[in-house]
C-alpha cells in the first residue's frame, strides 16, 4: 500500500508533468526541426536526442524525488514515470488520428505524430514501441540512479560532452579542416553528424579526462598553490600570451562563417560589458540600453554617410563624436531617473528606449534620421590603406574595443568609484550616509555604460553598412540583460561566457533560430530559480545572494 | 527657527530644479500645441467625439489589464512583466473556438452564445496561465532579492510568448467579425457611435464592477486586501498567504482574458506578440492611477486611452508635425516616464512612496 502511494506520488505525478512537457515540446515543433540535424550520422538525430534527454530527465527526477530511496521504490517510480510520460504521447498520437490537430497547432504534422515520436515505426506497432521505450527508459534510469555517484558523474558528463560535440560539429569541422590534415576530420565527422568511431572516441576521451581529474585533480590544484608566487605569475603570463595569440589568429584559422559569428559575439560582449557597469557594478537595471547603442550608430551614420548630412568624414573622426553624444545622452536620460529604484527604474529606462526608437522611426524626423528606411553607405574604417571590410577584419576592431572595455571595467571595479557603486548597489541610503554622492556616481555609471554602448554602435554601424530603427528594438536590451545575468552579474568573464552561450550558440545552430527566445526565457527563469548568481559569478555577488537567502529564510 | 518655506528651500537640489524646468517646458509646449491646434480648427466636433469614444473603448481595455498589474503589485510588490502574455494567451487560444463557430455558421445563428463561450474559453486559459505562472515561476522566489523576481518575470514573459508562437505559429490570425457589432448608431447632430465601442465600454465596465465588488465585499477579496496591506499581519490573522496570492493571480488573469477578447474584437486580429504593447500601456495605466490601487487602475486606464487617442491630434498637430499618429505610442511612454518622475505614487495612490519602489 505504502509503495503504491509512493509510485503515485513520485512516479505517476512526475510522469504526468513530463508528459505535458513532452507534448508541448512536440507541438511547438522543436523535435521535428531538430531531426534535420544528425548528432551521430545515420544513428541518432538532434531531435531524438532532445526527445530522449527530456524523457530521461523526467525519469531521473522521479527517481531522485522518491523517498525513502529504497532500490525497488526508486526503480518502480522511475519506471512508472517513463510509462506515464509515453502514455501521454500515445494519447496525443491517437488524438491526432481522429482530429486534424494542425487546425490549431501548426506544427502537429503527420510526420511528427506518426513517425518521429515513434522512432520511425508507423502505425499501432509504433505506439507500442513508444510505450516499451518509455518503460525501458524508466528502468534504465532507475538503475542508473542507483549507481555510485562517481560512475553516474562520469557517464553523465561524457554523454553530455558527446552531445555537445555533435551539436557543435560545424565549429569542430571548421577548426579541423582548416588546421589539421583531412584524415582526422574524415575519421571523426561525416558531412552530417559524427561517425560512430568518432563518437566512441570522444566518449572515451571525455570519460578518461574526468576520471583522471577526479583522481589527480586535487593534487594538481595543491601543486599549483604550492608553486612560488613568481613562478605562478610567469605561468599566468605565458597562458595569457597563448590565449592572446589564439584570439588574434582565430578569424584566419576558422574561416568566414565562424569569423562572422565571432564578430557578433564580440559586439555583444562589448555591449554586455558596458551594461555590466550600469547593472552589475552600480545595480541600476537599465532596460533602455539599446538607445545608446542606437545613438552611437546613428551619429556614425550621419557623420560618415553621404546620405542626409553629406559630411563623408572617416569613421575614426566619428568615434569621438559618437562616444560624446552617447555619454551626453546617458547623463541626460540619467538625470530624470536618479530617484527611482529597482523595477521602476527598469520600466522608466525601457520607456526612454522605446521613445527614442519611435522618434527615429517616425515620419516627423525622417528628413533628419531617415525614418524607417534608415541610413545607408556608412564608411568602413581604414588605416594606411588597410580597409576593415569583412568580418575577419572588423573582428580586430571589435577585439580592440573589447580589450579597452575589459581594461576599463577591470580598473574601475576596485577603484574609488567602483567601490562607491558597489556601496550604492548594496544600500543607497547607507551609501549616502557614508558620504557617497549618489547623483554624481549614478550619472557616472550611466555615462560610462552609455559611452561603451555608443562605441559598439559605431562598430555595428560600420560593420553592417546601413542601419534601420528596427535593429534597435527592445529585444536587444533584453538580450544584453539576459546574457549578463546568465553569465553572472558584475563579472567580466561572466559577460563573455554569457555572450558565447546566448549569442554564439544560436548562431552556430541555425535551426535553433526559431526557438532562440523561448530558450532564453526558459534559461532566465531556470537560472533565477536554481542558480541566480549566473554561470561564472563574481565572488562577492555570489556570497551576497546566498547570504541574503539564508538570512531571510531564518529571519 | 526656520520657517516651513526655508526648510523647503534648503531641501531643493540642483536635480530638482532641472526636473521642474523640464516639466515646465513640456507643459508650455503642450499648452501651446493645443492652442495652435484648436485655433487652426482642423478637426470637427464629430471627429473629436470619435476620438473620445475610441479613447474610452481603448482605455477600458487598458483598465481591465491594469487591474492585473495592480493586484499583483499589491500582494507581491513586483511588476508582473508576464501579465501581457496572460492577456495574449486567452484570446489567441479562443480564436480557434471563434474560427470554428464561424466555419460552422453558428456565429450567424447564435452570436451571443458564441460570444459568451469565446469569453469563457479566453478567461479560462488566461486564468490557467496566470495561476501556473505564479505557481512555477514566482512562488519559489517569494523571498529573493528584488531584482530576481523581475528578471524571472521577463524570462517568463519570453517563454510564454514564444511558447504560443511555437504552438500557434507566427502569423496574424484574423478574428471573425460579429455582425451584431458592426455599424454605428446615429446620435443627435450627426454624431455617431460605433456599436463595438459601446459594447467594449459596457462589457469592460461590467467586469470591472464585478471584480471590484468581489474584492470589496467578499471574504476572499478581504483576504486579498489584507495580504496587500501587510503580509505578516494577515498570516497571523489566519489568512492563507499562498492561496490568497494564487487567487490574486486568478482574478488578474480572468480580467486579462476578458480584456483580450475585447481587444481582439476591436482590432480584429491576434498574434503572439499582441500582448506586448497593450501590456506596457496597461502597466502605464496602473502607474498613472497609482499602482496597488484598484479604482486607480480603472481611472488610469481610461485616462491613458483618452490621452492616446486625443493626444496626437491635440498636442502635436498644432506644430504641423508629419503623421502625428505614429507618435501615439511615444505619448503613452512619455506619460509613463513623466508619471514615474513627477508623481511615482500616481493620481490616487498614497501608500506607495518612492522608498518602497
Amino acid at each position: 500500500m505504502e509503495q503504491i502511494r509512493a509510485i503515485w506520488r513520485y512516479g505517476i505525478k512526475v510522469g504526468i508533468i513530463g508528459g505535458i512537457v513532452l507534448i508541448l515540446m512536440s507541438l511547438i515543433g522543436i523535435i521535428e526541426v531538430f531531426t534535420k540535424r544528425q548528432v551521430i550520422a545515420d544513428f541518432i538525430s538532434m531531435g531524438h536526442v532532445l526527445y530522449l534527454a527530456a524523457g530521461l530527465f523526467v525519469c531521473y527526477m522521479a527517481a531522485k524525488r522518491t523517498k525513502p530511496a529504497k532500490p525497488l521504490w526508486v526503480i518502480s517510480s522511475s519506471f512508472f514515470a517513463g510509462l506515464t510520460t509515453t502514455f501521454f504521447l500515445v494519447l496525443l498520437i491517437i488524438l491526432g488520428r481522429y482530429i486534424n490537430l494542425r487546425m490549431m497547432f501548426i506544427n502537429a504534422s503527420d510526420l511528427l505524430l506518426n513517425n518521429l515520436l515513434t522512432f520511425g515505426v508507423e502505425g499501432n506497432s509504433g505506439m507500442l514501441l513508444l510505450l516499451y521505450v518509455g518503460m525501458f527508459t524508466g528502468l534504465i534510469t532507475g538503475l542508473f540512479y542507483l549507481l555510485p555517484n562517481v560512475v553516474r558523474t562520469v557517464i553523465l558528463w561524457s554523454l553530455a560532452g558527446l552531445v555537445f560535440a555533435g551539436v557543435l560539429q560545424d565549429l569542430f569541422r571548421s577548426i579541423l579542416t582548416n588546421n589539421f590534415p583531412d584524415i582526422i576530420s574524415e575519421w571523426l565527422l561525416t558531412s552530417d553528424g559524427l561517425t560512430m568511431k568518432g563518437a566512441f572516441a570522444i566518449f572515451i576521451i571525455i570519460a578518461l579526462v574526468i576520471i583522471s581529474w577526479s583522481i589527480k585533480g586535487e593534487g594538481i590544484k595543491q601543486g599549483w598553490q604550492n608553486l612560488p608566487k613568481k613562478q605562478q605569475l610567469t605561468w599566468r603570463t605565458v597562458g595569457t600570451i597563448i590565449l592572446l595569440v589564439i584570439i588574434l589568429v582565430a578569424p584566419w584559422r576558422l574561416g568566414l562563417f565562424m569569423s562572422e559569428v565571432l564578430t557578433i559575439v564580440g559586439l555583444y560582449v562589448l555591449l554586455g560589458l558596458g551594461l555590466n557597469i550600469v547593472v552589475g557594478y552600480a545595480g541600476l537595471l537599465d532596460l533602455g540600453y539599446v538607445a545608446f547603442f542606437a545613438i552611437g550608430a546613428y551619429v556614425t551614420a550621419l557623420i560618415t554617410s553621404p546620405e542626409i548630412m553629406n559630411l563623408n568624414w572617416s569613421l575614426w573622426a566619428a568615434i569621438p563624436f559618437a562616444i560624446f553624444f552617447g555619454i551626453l545622452a546617458g547623463v541626460l536620460l540619467g538625470v530624470p531617473v536618479l530617484k527611482m529604484r529597482g523595477d521602476y527604474l527598469a520600466i522608466a529606462t525601457m520607456g526612454f528606449g522605446e521613445i527614442i526608437r519611435l522618434l527615429v522611426l517616425s515620419d516627423a524626423l525622417r528628413p533628419f534620421l531617415g525614418g524607417s528606411q534608415g541610413i545607408g553607405k556608412i564608411a568602413k574604417p581604414q588605416i594606411l590603406g588597410f580597409v576593415f571590410k569583412g568580418p575577419q577584419e572588423i573582428y580586430y576592431l571589435i577585439i580592440a574595443g573589447c580589450m579597452l572595455v575589459i581594461f576599463v571595467s577591470w580598473r574601475l571595479k576596485d577603484s574609488r568609484i567602483g567601490r562607491a557603486w558597489k556601496a550604492m548597489r548594496e544600500d543607497e541610503d547607507v551609501a549616502q550616509a557614508m558620504g557617497i554622492n549618489l547623483v554624481s556616481n549614478k550619472l557616472l555609471a550611466f555615462g560610462t555604460g552609455a559611452g561603451f554602448a555608443a562605441l559598439s554602435g559605431v562598430i555595428f554601424g560600420s560593420k553592417i553598412g546601413s542601419i534601420y530603427p528596427h535593429s534597435f528594438n527592445i529585444m536587444v536590451s533584453i538580450n544584453i540583460v539576459c546574457l549578463i545575468i546568465f553569465g553572472g552579474i558584475g563579472s567580466i568573464p561572466g559577460v563573455i561566457v554569457g555572450a558565447a552561450a546566448l549569442i554564439g550558440l544560436p548562431e552556430l545552430l541555425r535551426e535553433f533560430a526559431e526557438y532562440r527566445f523561448l530558450v532564453y526565457g526558459i534559461a532566465l527563469v531556470v537560472m533565477m530559480l536554481i542558480r541566480p548568481e549566473g554561470l561564472w559569478p563574481e565572488e562577492a555577488h555570489k556570497r551576497e545572494l546566498h547570504e541574503g537567502t539564508a538570512k531571510e529564510a531564518t529571519g | 527657527m526656520p520657517t516651513k518655506f526655508q526648510r523647503w528651500k534648503e531641501s531643493i537640489t540642483a536635480t530638482d530644479i532641472v526636473m521642474w524646468s523640464i516639466g515646465f517646458v513640456l507643459l508650455v509646449l503642450i499648452i501651446i500645441g493645443s492652442i495652435l491646434t484648436l485655433r487652426a480648427g482642423r478637426y470637427t466636433t464629430v471627429q473629436w467625439f470619435d476620438f473620445v469614444i475610441y479613447g474610452l473603448a481603448q482605455g477600458s481595455i487598458y483598465a481591465l489589464v491594469a487591474m492585473g498589474y495592480t493586484l499583483v503589485y499589491g500582494v507581491l510588490r513586483m511588476i508582473n512583466f508576464a501579465h501581457s502574455e496572460v492577456f495574449m494567451s486567452g484570446p489567441f487560444t479562443a480564436y480557434y473556438v471563434a474560427a470554428y463557430f464561424y466555419r460552422s455558421s453558428l456565429l450567424e445563428s447564435h452570436p451571443f452564445i458564441c460570444l459568451i463561450i469565446v469569453f469563457i474559453v479566453s478567461m479560462t486559459i488566461s486564468t490557467l496561465i496566470a495561476f501556473l505562472l505564479e505557481r512555477i515561476a514566482y512562488r519559489p522566489l517569494r523571498n529573493a532579492p528584488r531584482l530576481i523576481p523581475l528578471i524571472t518575470a521577463i524570462g517568463a514573459s519570453f517563454t510564454l510568448m514564444y511558447l504560443f508562437r511555437g504552438l500557434y505559429g507566427t502569423g496574424f490570425q484574423a478574428y471573425p467579425v460579429w455582425k451584431v457589432f458592426t455599424g454605428k448608431w446615429a446620435l443627435f447632430k450627426g454624431l455617431e457611435i460605433g456599436k463595438i465601442q459601446v459594447f467594449v465600454i459596457f462589457a469592460a465596465a461590467l467586469v470591472m464592477i464585478a471584480l471590484y465588488l468581489f474584492i470589496q465585499r467578499t471574504r476572499i477579496g478581504k483576504a486579498v486586501r489584507s495580504v496587500s496591506e501587510d503580509k505578516e499581519a494577515a498570516s497571523l490573522m489566519g489568512v492563507d498567504i499562498d492561496k490568497t496570492i494564487s487567487i490574486t493571480f486568478i482574478i488578474g488573469g480572468a480580467a486579462a482574458g476578458a480584456a483580450g477578447v475585447l481587444y481582439a474584437l476591436v482590432f480584429k486580429q491576434v498574434f503572439f506578440m499582441m500582448g506586448f504593447i497593450p501590456g506596457i500601456k496597461a502597466f502605464t495605466a496602473a502607474v498613472l492611477g497609482g499602482i496597488g490601487n484598484i479604482p486607480g487602475a480603472m481611472l488610469g486606464g481610461l485616462l491613458l486611452g483618452l490621452l492616446e487617442s486625443i493626444g496626437p491630434a491635440l498636442f502635436l498637430d498644432g506644430y504641423n508635425i508629419v503623421a502625428p499618429y505614429q507618435l501615439k505610442d511615444a505619448i503613452a511612454f512619455l506619460v509613463l516616464v513623466l508619471v514615474l518622475i513627477f508623481r511615482p505614487t500616481g493620481l490616487l495612490g498614497e501608500r506607495l512612496a518612492v522608498k518602497k519602489a
